[in-house]
């Protein structure tokens, strides 16, 4: 015997909101879900997918952006929270001609990463702390602690370590 | 995973905030989201309703005035760890920071709602005890102040009433002449802590122990002042015996059970060991035996 079918809504009740975000120097406009993460907006509403997508909770450091200048997690940034900042991912480094930023450069050369996944995120956080302009502790100790936040299941992290120590010759601090 | 439904507002004033949140007691305040995202990412949170507090204004700019360090609630881990200001008022702010997640979350994750999410492992909320700080509120029935040893009241949990907000945060000065130390362990950096110890002792003229807080977090289901390890230093010169006293009588404070980190009695070792380092080291910045 054949039950009724339950009508189902027409309209989604997921409440949304416009953002206004300026991503990589651009100013973008859309309405989002505000459920939507910092991390989905990027890849989702603008192909960004350079910001890769790990644990979705704040440990593996694979989605981490400058936010306003500073490394954070996209992941735990909701898109509506980041309306009227600047963010900046993976993709504003290399120039329009290809030319790699330093940091990627010292990647490269060293080669730093296997798989590739955590390395958008390691990069970012790495800017983020060049940036920041105060003097960077270039121990192997220093660096593994400010990588702390970055997982890699590839390298054994010894030549990421490398690196961050190389691109710090080419691109000091401040 | 992604977070359930919820409602969004953004509101500009303190008073709208109280309003959403008294409306509607499935309400949180989203700050900087560090610990509430993950938790509703993974569908241990599902408020119906966030009230994003980053555009009311007055909720941001530490402040050391009348002998305290005024914390705002959109104030930045961050922040407060690299304020100059904020070191030299009580250095052991910066100590117990250096172990607070990493800096991308500092980056984001605000002090008061680290203090409000209340986890009885994290680190600021025992500083916060250790130092004899409160938080203040806002609600429907005006303002209040809560000391910190009654704010936390469980894992978790706070005397915060539904429809109540906190705006701030007051973590007093070092006394004039006291040392601070703050350590803790964990299995990774960054991690919750297994255990942790502050310490806060000072001197008489006598070389007497006086002024003196210890208190820690992770043992049990919030974080608490150690009041028998405090007893047995006060009166002291701080001795290695009086260490190792103190050390002993803290082991009875650990109430947490086994879990897939370490067994309780490993724990109590952990406080032990953490208590006699800590306050020694805290006696010895106060400047003992100088």
């Amino acid at each position: 015997m054949r039950r009724p079918r339950i009508a189902t809504p027409t309209v989604s009740s997921d409440p949304r909101a416009p953002v206004s975000i300026t991503v990589n120097g651009e100013r973008v406009e859309r309405e989002v879900s505000v459920r939507m993460l910092l991390s989905d907006f990027l890849r989702h509403e603008l192909g960004l997918t350079g910001t890769h997508v790990g644990c979705e909770h704040g440990v593996c450091g694979a989605c981490t952006v400058l936010i306003d200048g500073v490394a954070g997690r996209s992941c735990l940034t909701f898109a509506v929270q980041a309306s009227g900042h600047e963010v900046r991912t993976i993709e504003s480094l290399a120039s329009e001609d290809g030319a790699l930023h330093p940091v990627q450069e010292a990647f490269q050369e060293c080669h730093a990463l296997q798989c590739g996944y955590c390395t958008p995120g390691m990069i970012m956080n790495i800017v983020g702390m060049f940036e920041e302009g105060r003097p960077l502790d270039l121990s192997d100790e220093g660096i593994r602690l400010a990588l702390s936040g970055n997982l890699c299941r590839c390298t054994g992290y010894q030549n990421i370590v490398a690196a961050v120590r190389k691109a710090a010759e080419t691109m000091p601090a401040g | 995973m992604k977070p359930a439904l919820f409602e969004y507002s953004a509101p500009k004033t303190v008073a709208e905030a109280v309003a959403l949140l008294s409306h509607d007691p499935g309400a949180v305040v989203l700050a900087g989201g560090q610990s509430l995202v993950p938790a509703m990412n993974l569908r241990l949170a599902s408020p119906s309703h966030l009230v994003d507090i980053q555009h009311i204004d007055g909720l941001r700019g530490i402040r050391v005035e009348d002998g305290r360090i005024v914390v705002p609630a959109m104030t930045r881990h961050r922040e407060l760890e690299l304020s100059d200001a904020v070191h030299a008022a009580n250095p052991v702010i910066r100590e117990a920071m250096a172990h607070v997640a990493h800096v991308p979350i500092r980056n984001r994750g605000t002090v008061v709602g680290s203090l409000c999410h209340a986890d009885a492992a994290a680190e600021m909320p025992m500083v916060l005890v250790l130092t004899r700080g409160s938080v203040v509120a806002e609600g429907p029935g005006g303002r209040r102040t809560i000391a910190a040893e009654d704010f936390f009241q469980f894992h978790m949990t706070t005397a915060r009433e539904p429809g109540e907000m906190i705006v701030e945060a007051h973590f007093p000065v070092l006394p004039e002449g006291a040392g601070a130390a703050f350590d803790e362990f964990t299995r990774r950096h960054g991690d919750y802590a297994i255990a942790a110890v502050g310490a806060i002792v000072g001197f008489d003229a006598a070389g007497r122990a006086r002024d003196v807080s210890i208190a820690a977090c992770g043992i049990g289901s919030k974080p608490m002042r150690l009041r028998e390890a405090e007893a047995l230093i006060a009166g002291t010169p701080v001795g290695e015996a009086d260490l190792a006293a103190a050390g002993e009588a803290a082991r009875a404070a650990v109430s947490a059970p086994d879990d897939m980190h370490a067994t309780t009695a490993y724990r109590r070792r952990v406080v032990a060991t953490l208590v006699r380092r800590v306050v020694g080291r805290a006696a010895q910045r106060a400047g003992k035996g100088r």
